[in-house]
């Protein structure tokens, strides 16, 4: 058994900026700062464990996204942090896609590679809906976990940990499977100078929505089955107090002060 | 027809409490769009009618009840699929929780339906549902409004408030599921695994709740001793970080697939007070977090903050609270 991987990896606003919501659109302000979604590197970084180990034969590493033409630097740096090649899904038709609309086109992508296995971050910074790798596997009649932080090839399947509601469970899925792992599962490590040089020069395929034989009636905001507006401000906590620590003597006193006002020593 | 199908989460006989709260939210929601709230439980004989037929109290007027594993997404996709088929609800809903999201998405996918997480409240508006939930760190809330003919609601944990509201047993329908191949593909080994020791976080008026700023489950003991300094009822409490790396049992986790706690007293260390974090600890009457980052969202929700290295301060707190207390 040698297994195929892909991974899906989206670009995001680096945490480092300020996201906002074009009112104009409704949908998430992307001139700033971006970034691979830090949630996606723990995915990359199992698969290439997956690869480096000696559990099972790993014949190569996907990335795949779909987004706007910048979203190739998610990709680039996907494969600087160990993908062998990669697949940008771009097309205007699909801008404003809701959840279910990204899982439907992402699973038509990797319907035509077939891979034993697809990785997922835990989340996607900006979107936060949590779903998309469950969208994906229904779509793919795959079955499926999300948030797994132990994952070994045993019995030629897989063999996985989470944390659900009730606790940790421990399950046994076969390939092909469609996994999301949460970000406990690995430190993803640094890519290296001779990586990034070289992540340019790995093949990759754009393809359009007609390309991937995606039914343009199913996506983009017209396809979509949930319109997101009305947004406003929620109800304002009152700002707490913050003091910044130089003379830890003199902060401790605060706080026991702070602490003592409220009988809470 | 506005019908309005949730489903109810169970283990050990007993239901989910964010499940329930969904079934409330439910019947309150479906009365003002001319409809009646439905429930849905999937499992094996711990399901009795006397069980099942109890959720008429939440407000649902009918249970849908099938047989099959428990603890798992794919079989609820493929019954909720089916009675939907069968009945056409209008909306699904699910309280907070991991298989809210999986069972949410499969749905979403097989019925081609729009879906919002983390939902915060549901709202009637001329005859249909719009769900808002807080976006960008909750800085923001949006209102998802529903095209198509099902609408999908996943809540944000504790977001819906459980009322009993519904007078008498509901009426039970046994459904038969005929599963698709790939959704008993998974096979569940254990469920509900209780890592590490028992330690009560709930009945605590103060926790000093650490994080992954510790860096070490041995830098813990500054915790342990922070708490020790307190006396009393004071715990120690933790993120699913450190729960996950095994530095802390998952018993003193709070967050979302941990507890919801809300003692007198809340102190973070080396907490960055991510959302599935917040919800499990918002409404503590006093909140003290230290974090070395400025930006880290847990000042934006904290009564008083320090930015400052926990290694620094808190072998001081420690020894001032010792002092103070005499
Ligand atoms: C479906 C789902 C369910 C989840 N359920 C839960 C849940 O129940 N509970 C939960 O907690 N999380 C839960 N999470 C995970 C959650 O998203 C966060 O990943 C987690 O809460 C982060 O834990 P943390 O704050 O300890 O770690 P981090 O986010 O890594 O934060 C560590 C913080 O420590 C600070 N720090 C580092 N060094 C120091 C120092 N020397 N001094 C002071 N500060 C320092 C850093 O600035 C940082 O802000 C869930 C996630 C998902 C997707
Ligand atoms: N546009 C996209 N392209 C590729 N992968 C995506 C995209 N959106 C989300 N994902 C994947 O789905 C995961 C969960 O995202 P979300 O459901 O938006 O929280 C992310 O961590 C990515 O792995």
């Amino acid at each position: 058994m040698a297994l195929k991987i892909a991974v899906l990896v989206k670009e995001v606003p680096d945490a480092a900026v300020q996201k906002k919501i074009d009112p104009a659109t409704g949908r998430i302000d992307r001139s700033g700062e971006k970034n691979l979604n830090p949630y996606d590197t723990h995915a990359i970084e199992c698969a290439v464990q997956l690869k480096e180990g000696t559990e099972v034969e790993v014949e190569e590493i996907i990335a795949v996204t779909m987004g706007p033409e910048s979203a190739v630097r998610a990709l680039h740096k996907a494969v600087s942090l160990g993908a062998d090649r990669s697949i940008h899904l771009s097309d205007d038709a699909l801008a404003g896609s809701d959840v279910q609309a990204t899982g439907y086109a992402l699973a038509k992508v990797l319907e035509s590679e077939s891979p034993d296995l697809v990785l997922l971050g835990q989340q996607s910074d900006d979107g936060e809906s949590y779903t998309v790798g469950s969208v994906v596997a229904d779509y793919l009649k795959a079955p499926s976990l999300s948030q797994v932080i132990k994952l070994d090839v045993v019995d030629g399947g897989l063999r996985l940990e989470r944390q659900a509601e009730y606790g940790y469970d421990t399950l046994q899925i076969p390939f092909p499977a469609v996994v999301s792992v949460g970000d406990a599962i690995n430190e993803p490590r640094y890519p290296s100078l001779k990586a990034i040089m070289g992540a340019k020069k790995k093949p990759l395929e754009t393809k359009s929505a007609t390309d991937a034989g995606i039914d343009t009636g199913m996506v983009g905001t017209e396809g979509s089955k949930v319109r997101c507006g009305d947004f406003h401000a929620p109800a304002a906590k009152a700002a707490g107090q913050i003091i910044e620590d130089e003379d830890t003597n003199e902060t401790v006193e605060k706080i026991v002060a702070w602490l003592d006002e409220r009988k809470l020593i | 027809m506005a019908d309005v199908l949730v489903y109810v989460l169970h283990n050990g006989g007993a239901f989910n409490k964010n499940s329930l709260g969904a079934v409330s939210e439910a019947a309150a929601r479906a009365a003002e769009i001319g409809g009646s709230a439905h429930a849905a439980v999937l499992g094996g004989e711990e399901l009795t009618d006397e069980l099942v037929g109890s959720l008429g109290a939440y407000g649902a007027t009918k249970v849908f009840r099938a047989k099959g594993t428990a603890g798992l997404a794919a079989p609820v996709v493929d019954f909720l699929d089916a009675v939907i088929e069968q009945h056409g609800h209008r909306y699904a809903i699910f309280g907070g929780g991991l298989l809210g999201f999986e069972i949410g998405g499969g749905l979403a996918a097989r019925r081609s339906a729009g879906l919002t997480s983390e939902v915060t409240e549901v709202k009637a508006e001329g005859g249909e549902l719009v769900a808002h939930r807080p976006i960008l760190g909750d800085s923001q809330i949006s209102v998802s409004h529903y095209r198509g003919d099902l609408g999908i609601i996943i809540g944000r944990i504790n977001a819906f408030e459980v009322r009993q509201s519904g007078s008498g047993a509901a009426e039970i329908v046994d459904v038969d599921v005929a599963y698709q191949d790939f959704s008993n593909a998974a096979e569940l080994i254990i469920r509900g695994e209780q890592r590490g020791e028992a330690v009560d976080i709930e009945g605590a008026n103060v926790l000093v709740a650490v994080g992954r700023g510790f860096g070490s489950a041995e830098n813990l003991s500054l915790a342990d001793a922070l708490a020790g300094a307190f006396g009393g009822n004071t715990a120690v409490a933790a993120t699913r970080a450190v729960v996950d790396a095994g530095w802390a049992a998952y018993a003193s986790q709070i967050g979302q697939t941990g507890k919801t706690v809300a003692p007198k007293l809340y102190l973070a260390a080396g907490i960055s007070g991510a959302i599935q974090h917040k919800v499990g600890m918002q409404s503590s009457e006093n909140i003290v977090a230290i974090n070395k980052d400025a930006n880290a969202p847990i000042f934006e929700f904290s009564d008083l903050g320090i930015v400052g290295d926990l290694n620094k301060i808190l072998p001081k707190l420690t020894d001032a609270i010792k002092a103070k207390k005499g």
